[in-house]
């Protein structure tokens, strides 16, 4: 009631508090993962033993987990971009195909100096993203067609559309194989390790751009905007914000991450942009964002979590015989478990924290 | 004679609050018995314990000297107990009676029998003197009918206890006068009344008695005839209170704030607002008196660029910001605090520190190119918690921790921070304790004093006629009187808010 109620140490209780929800949900799904294990009469030991080693048991798995978790870094933040603002953006695997589309097409037909190539692929890419973002974000802002609706009609044209490029107009006439031409050397990003690790550069913009977003969102105004868009519109446009110009901006700097992702992956990993490549990164991402409680510097964690878990299947396959699909059921438990954040604060007995959530979509309308 | 309702130590706890702390409180028959105490002093806690929705964590509810424990509100119901919410609990697209059996059906076979129910509702409203038209659709009656139908609902449910929550607050003064009428009426008929209010005229008016809650705990008991407003607002705040505010005179200087011919529709595609015009000059307060709803809230929103008129224009000094959003508004020195601090003045998530530059986060000290300056931020925060008396432990708490006075007082200091043309003070008081109350009105008059031109929107009379300089009367859009402070007359703007033009309107 009137009386005043002084939030106890509010610091590090919060930041314990949003760490130990992923935390705990993670270690359930790995407890019912092993429940399913038993059943399926496998060696729980030999499998999660697989599925450790062969994410982090020797510097090569380690490399090879940061080589999967790169595009989900991206990815993760993009959509928690979105979330801040207060925004759904389910278009990020539309977006990282335009990003890998425009990076390929610069890389393999644009011939400029080293690091000048590298450079204009990498941006072409970005902004790509960032455009198939903007349009969803303008769409919303000026005539009020919810993102998520159009974001999934984006995904439709951008993979669709990028399928036709790659098989048509942009294919490689020499390869037996649905794919653009490889890209020229000055358009790589370096290999970190050499090519035996695979670990490329990629992997270092990635955490760069964690940073940066996590500044951007937390110091300067646009983040301020974007934050106080997501946490109350109505407060927004009363302070004088300009809400549509900042729904705008946020679909477009969310656009801009699924860009990155789509560009390093073609690069620094695979040099060439095959026929249906995503392979679902768009739609983990949104788990990532979820995993990282909308805290930028989670991704990176949630990113290397779900990359650990992709890396170490193989291993854990042929140690065990469980199947792949066992790490899907992992992954869609912690996925779970997050966003059913109550049921694993009644397992754990954990208090609530009021208003410690984060608007994460506002639902149809407005 | 055994009291119809009696509670004996009756304690409810909420986590790290005691709500009611031992409260006894007896209702005899026939008796209008008025709750009184500010926002979360524990009115609606113990009645809702008494109506069932809450359980008591200690004490004992009795009726008509039997202890009882009531399960619900259908219990409540059925033990007599009648409750006219605050805000009314009425179907709009239903008939009157429809609304009044709903839920209490009088049936034949499979059919309703409406012909029955509106007979009953008709022998009711005939002794108690209710004025109701049975058959008409409820959104289409005024709120003080809708009131009425709330009552019948009760009375339709065998209530020999009514429970008035706020009744006073939607109504005009003429229609509160009409609302007594009718509270003797049932009085007269043997009903017992607990009248819950913040409003200390109106108590001293109609009650037998007068119980003062604080902060839980029943401070007090006593009789109109006994008491004085000014008795009762120290027993309801704890200390002596000034009631009213003190300020010289005002010196008007030049047009401030020019509005001319301002026309505006609501969201449903009414014109809320019609061909208003009026000025207000610097170093005075111009108060808009009206009953809820009669186009306040859409003048304000055109006038601070949150909507857009349809006709019109809006000049502030000198500058023509109509339509042009609200950052037009504020960069041009308009301030404002909104009628819905929750909804538009605050970021509840947000720190005080982020609340306190909510409109000025992006102009220097705050920020610095596109950076923005936690410690010029957090210093302002200091700076302002201190000068505007803002209760909390820290800056870096979240505004949602604040009780509504303090966060009103946030919205306030952070208006009144930047120098200002016009203030508009939206509901500046709404729902909030005496203290705050009286803080808050000071800064106000202190914004006039130095030389900004403010505008008081209340539906509140006597904070305009406390406050304003000059009252401008609005209904159904329009401005229909402009009278200067110190000739204004209650019953005069009374007659007018409900629409009665003319000037000999005088009682």
């Amino acid at each position: 009631m009137s009386n005043e109620q002084v939030t106890p140490s509010a610091g590090w209780r919060a930041w314990a508090s949003t760490l130990l929800v992923p935390v705990l949900a993670i270690f359930t799904a790995l407890v019912i993962g092993a429940i399913i294990i038993v059943l399926t009469g496998a060696d729980v030991v030999a499998a999660y033993g697989g599925l450790f080693t062969g994410a982090i048991g020797s510097p090569r798995a380690i490399a090879y987990t940061l080589v999967e978790a790169t595009p989900y870094i991206f990815g993760g933040l993009a959509v928690l971009i979105g979330f801040r603002a207060g925004l759904f953006n389910i278009g990020v695997e539309g977006q990282i195909a335009v990003g890998s589309m425009c990076a390929a097409i610069v890389g393999a037909f644009v011939t400029l100096p080293p690091v000048l190539h590298v450079l204009a692929a990498f941006v072409a890419g970005a902004l790509g993203g960032a455009l198939w973002g903007a349009i969803p974000g303008w769409l919303r802002a000026r005539t009020g067609a919810h993102e998520v609706i159009t974001t999934i009609m984006f995904n439709y044209i951008a993979i669709r559309g990028t399928d036709y490029l790659i098989k048509v107009p942009f294919l490689d006439q020499e390869s037996s194989s649905q794919r653009t031409p490889y890209i020229a050397t000055t358009a790589e990003i370096p290999f970190l390790f050499g090519e035996a690790y695979r670990l490329h550069g990629g992997f270092i913009i990635a955490v760069i751009a964690t940073f940066t977003v996590a500044w951007l969102l937390q110091r300067t105004i646009i983040g301020f905007e974007i934050r106080t868009t997501g946490a109350n519109p109505d407060a927004a446009h009363y302070a004088g914000m300009s809400v549509p110009r900042t729904i705008i901006i946020t679909m477009a700097l969310s656009g801009l991450m699924a860009g990155m992702a789509g560009a390093v992956q073609v690069l620094g990993l695979e040099h060439n942009l095959k026929a249906s490549f995503s392979a679902g990164y768009g739609f983990d991402s949104i788990a990532i964002a979820l995993l990282a409680a909308s805290n930028p510097l989670g991704v990176i964690p949630a990113a290397i979590f779900w990359g650990a878990l992709r890396n170490g299947a193989g291993l854990m396959q042929l140690n065990s015989g469980i199947s792949i699909n066992l790490i899907n059921i992992i992954q869609a438990l912690v996925i779970a478990f997050v966003a059913a954040d109550q049921i694993v604060r009644q397992i754990y007995r954990i208090r609530t924290a009021r208003n410690a959530g984060i608007t994460l979509s506002r639902g149809w309308g407005r | 004679m055994t009291p119809v309702l009696e509670v004996r130590n009756l304690t409810k706890r909420f986590p790290g609050i005691v709500a009611t702390d031992a409260v006894n409180f007896t209702l005899e028959k026939g008796e209008i018995h008025a709750l009184l105490g500010e926002n979360g002093a524990g009115k609606s806690t113990l009645m809702n314990m008494l109506y069932g929705l809450y359980r008591p964590d200690e004490g004992q509810i009795l009726i008509n000297g039997q202890e009882v424990l009531i399960n619900g509100s259908n219990d409540a119901i059925a033990r007599g107990m009648g409750m006219v919410h605050q805000h009314f609990m009425l179907v709009p697209t239903l008939t009157v009676t429809e609304n009044i059996i709903l839920g209490n059906e009088v049936t034949k076979g499979v059919l309703i029998d409406i012909a029955t129910a509106e007979r009953r509702i008709q022998e009711l409203a005939q002794t108690f003197g209710l004025d109701i038209p049975v058959d008409a659709y409820v959104h289409d009656l005024p709120v003080g009918v809708q009131q009425r139908v709330e009552i019948i609902k009760a009375l339709y449910r065998s209530a020999d206890v009514l429970i008035l929550d706020e009744p006073t607050a939607v109504l005009t003064p003429q229609e509160v006068d009409d609302l007594f009428v009718v509270i003797q009426r049932l009085k007269a008929q043997g009903k017992s009344i607990i009248f819950i209010s913040h409003k200390l005229r109106e108590v001293l008016a109609i009650a037998d008695r007068i119980s003062v809650l604080r902060r839980g705990k029943l401070v007090g008991s006593t009789t109109p005839a006994n008491a004085s407003e000014a008795s009762l607002a120290s027993m309801m705040v704890g200390r002596d209170v000034v009631l009213h505010v003190d300020k010289t005179p005002a010196q008007p200087g030049e047009v401030v704030l020019d509005v001319a011919h301002l026309s505006v529709y609501d969201e449903r595609g009414n014109r809320a607002v019609n061909d208003v015009s009026f000025r207000l000059r610097r170093g005075e307060i111009v108060g808009i008196a009206g009953v809820q709803g009669n186009g306040q809230t859409e003048l304000v929103a055109a006038i601070t660029g949150l909507v857009d008129a349809q006709n019109g224009q809006v000049i502030l000094a000198g500058e023509n910001i109509t339509n042009q959003g609200t950052n037009r508004a504020i960069t041009a020195g308009m301030g404002h605090i909104p009628e819905d601090r929750h909804h538009h003045g605050l970021v509840l998530s947000y720190s005080i520190a982020d609340n306190m530059v909510l409109s000025s986060y992006d102009t220097a000290p705050f920020a610095r190119g596109i950076i923005i300056d936690d410690a010029a931020i957090a210093h302002q925060a200091d700076t302002l918690v201190a000068r505007f008396d803002v209760r909390t432990a820290s800056i870096h708490a979240a505004a949602s921790t604040l009780s509504g006075g303090n966060q009103q007082k946030v919205v306030v200091a952070r208006e009144l921070a930047r120098p200002l043309n016009v203030l508009v003070a939206a509901q500046p008081t709404r729902g909030l304790d005496v203290g705050s109350i009286e803080f808050i009105h000071k800064s106000i008059v202190a914004a006039r004093d130095s030389g900004t031109g403010v505008l008081l929107v209340s539906a509140e009379l006597d904070e305009i006629l406390s406050l304003a300089d000059r009252i401008l009367v609005m209904f159904r859009g329009q401005i229909i009187a402009d009278i200067a402070g110190v000739d204004a007359n209650r019953n005069q703007i009374g007659l007018l808010m409900a629409g009665v033009r003319g000037t000999g309107a005088n009682a």
